[in-house]
């Protein structure tokens, strides 16, 4: 009798991994989809949601235009490294929209993405751009005018946490720049200015969206470091309450985009997701881009926008710190410059 | 009678295929899953292991998880019981409005409770601004990280007590009067360890849920590595989020907090065998 009680013990086991088996195996899509619409799943960060609603409309009427086929695309939305490591992990993106080079890079050393892709598009496969800028309370009470002045006595700064933000990391390196001018390269005075910097930091969040909740609404701080994009989006949303001031020098934050090899490929939507890409440096898909306060890289687009952005900021770029991956090594990993300065 | 001692085959049906769905699921969702949390964490050789756990931040994040979820927990089981009584034991209007309440922080997103807490106690908020006159700073500081965690906490220790205090038979306090104990002495020595194994388990639900806790603490603590107030999931976070991907780091700081959690866990669990003797015995 204990036999055969193991026996069916055993049937039912094997039973239920079978049936978990199946439903696992359920999960995969078909591949092939109607052949009259393309679906193409792009995958972004946070602050793009209202960019991208309104380009998917324009890029549907384009492609139906040039090709007769209905296109659909399903947008996402999320922290730009999560995102990134969710596309790694198996979101099955056509196309990545992200904040970050480095987090596209990341996808590539997957293997989903083929190498190259950078030079794919213009401008580094960034089809629009950001940069780093101050939010500060009507009146600006305590004047603030440049990076020189957060590190004075008693002024409240918000800006995230770059160990655990990407896109704060653009804040460190932007400061770090101005301090690299200033101090004619001396490092340690430009250590001594970033270590008072984030001495005034009053909170430091996990991301950007987080720290300006933590500034716009919870009330914290004099001034928040932040994106250009999201602070004229919080003084679009809060009108007369922030005043935005643009620093002498910052950097230019490049969020990029790419075509997802693999999945493109294995669903047939190679040659959609390229011009999905592509039309955004159209004059109208970038249009679109300043309306959402993305800086367009089309030079006459930008020129519009004048009254939008201060065009004057003397910018830096990542190459200027020798790209991502070396400016992280170098400031962010474990006991580098960051640690050092922030625990002095 | 299924709590009968039985010889050859069991009375209830359905054994073999119960526990069949028992193990393929623990397998699946429980044990396969923290498996492959030990297999990338062994990636590190010990050295580089040790070196991780001992950084400072880390090790501060360990003392204030564990310390900040002790503390809620605490408060907890003193407010859960007070609450889980006045359910039970009173009939008033609302009651069964406030009964359903309960679970809401379990219902709700735990980032939407974190924002929402980081709110209305940072020094502007509904009620931070009265703390902040009182001298105590509540949002982005561990007191912050505390409010969080017994939000988040207080269900499990209310519904463990509820069911147990609904079985208490008024008939022992009657009889704890009668023979002219104090109402106090009534609570301490005849209610009391009645409610103590029940109470264990709250508490222990609640301290893990803390411990572990992400969404409803980062908004709220402020992430200070000077102030101490980043929490452990925290620092994983920080591992998975930042520029270089370290899954290995975030596994080993994971196994770490696994055992930690199973450590306290199983000292509440003992605590409770014990109490469970006393009260039967």
């Amino acid at each position: 009798m204990r036999k055969e009680c193991l026996k069916k013990w055993t049937a039912s086991v094997m039973a239920a991994v079978l049936l978990g088996g199946c439903l696992a195996g359920c999960g995969n899509k078909d591949a092939e989809g109607d052949s009259d619409t393309v679906t193409l799943t792009n995958v972004s960060y946070d602050p793009t949601r209202e960019f991208y609603e309104a380009y998917n409309r324009i890029f549907a009427e384009h492609y139906e235009e040039e090709t007769g086929k209905a296109v659909e695309v399903t947008q996402s939305h999320g922290g730009s490294g999560s995102q990134a490591r969710s596309v790694i992990e198996g979101n099955e993106a056509d196309v990545v929209t992200l904040a970050l080079a480095h987090d596209i890079t990341l996808i590539e050393e997957a293997g989903l993405i083929e190498p190259g892709w950078l030079e794919e598009f213009e401008g580094n496969s960034a089809p629009y751009t950001s940069t780093i800028v101050f939010l500060v309370r009507n009146g600006n009470e305590k004047g603030i005018s440049d990076w020189d002045d957060l590190i004075k006595e008693g002024v409240e700064v918000i800006t995230p946490d770059p160990k655990s933000s990407g896109g704060a990391c653009w804040n460190f390196l932007a400061a770090w720049y101005y301090a690299d001018q200033k101090f004619g390269g001396d490092e340690a005075k430009m250590k001594d200015f970033a270590a008072s910097l984030y001495d005034n930091v009053l909170v430091m969040d996990s991301g950007a969206r987080g720290a300006t909740t933590t500034f716009v609404e919870n009330g914290q701080g004099d001034v928040l470091v932040a994106w250009e994009n999201e602070a004229l989006l919080a003084m679009q949303e809060y009108p007369d309450e922030f005043e935005l001031v643009t620093p002498s020098i910052s950097i230019q934050a490049e969020p990029s985009v790419a075509v997802v090899d693999e999945n493109a490929d294995k669903n047939g939507t190679q040659e959609a997701a390229k011009e999905y890409l592509s039309f955004l440096y159209t004059q109208e898909a970038q249009r679109l881009a300043g309306e959402n306060f993305y800086r367009p890289t089309d030079e006459a687009v930008l020129q519009e926008f004048g009254d939008v952005f201060d065009l004057s900021v003397k910018l830096c770029t990542i190459d200027d710190f020798g790209g991502w991956d070396q400016a992280y090594a170098d400031f962010f990993a474990d006991d580098t410059i960051f640690d050092e300065i922030y625990n002095q | 009678m299924a709590g009968k001692k039985q010889q050859g085959k069991r009375v209830l049906p359905g054994f073999g295929m119960t526990m069949g769905i028992t193990v393929a699921m623990l397998s699946l969702l429980i044990l396969i899953p923290l498996a492959s949390i030990l297999t990338y964490s062994f990636r590190l050789s010990l050295s580089e292991f040790w070196e991780l756990i001992a950084r400072p931040n880390v090790r501060q994040a360990f003392l204030t998880s564990t310390g900040c979820a002790f503390l809620a927990a605490v408060i907890n089981c003193v407010f859960g019981l007070n609450l889980a009584w006045i359910l039970v034991r009173y009939d008033f209007p609302g009651r069964r409005l406030m009964d359903a309440m309960i679970e809401l922080p379990f219902a709700l997103p735990t980032s939407v409770a974190g924002i929402t807490l980081s709110r209305m106690y940072s020094d502007q908020g509904v009620l931070g601004q009265f703390l902040q006159k009182m001298g105590i700073k509540a949002s982005y500081s561990k007191v912050g990280i505390v409010i969080a965690m017994v939000f988040i906490g207080i269900p499990f220790v209310v519904r463990a007590l509820q069911p147990v205090l609904e079985k208490l038979p008024e008939s022992l306090e009657e009889a704890s009067e009668m023979l002219g104990a104090s109402r106090m002495y009534t609570f301490r020595r005849v209610i009391l360890p009645e409610l103590t194994p029940a109470l264990l388990t709250g508490f222990g639900l609640a301290l893990a849920r803390g411990i572990g806790e992400y969404g409803s603490v980062i908004y709220i603590s402020g992430n200070s590595e000077k102030a101490g107030t980043q929490v452990v999931s925290y620092i994983i976070m920080q591992k998975l989020n930042s520029g270089s991907v370290d899954y290995e780091g975030a596994a080993a700081i994971a196994l770490v907090l696994l055992v930690v959690s199973f450590v306290l866990l199983l000292l509440v669990s003992i605590v409770q065998i014990a109490a469970g003797r006393r009260t039967k015995g």
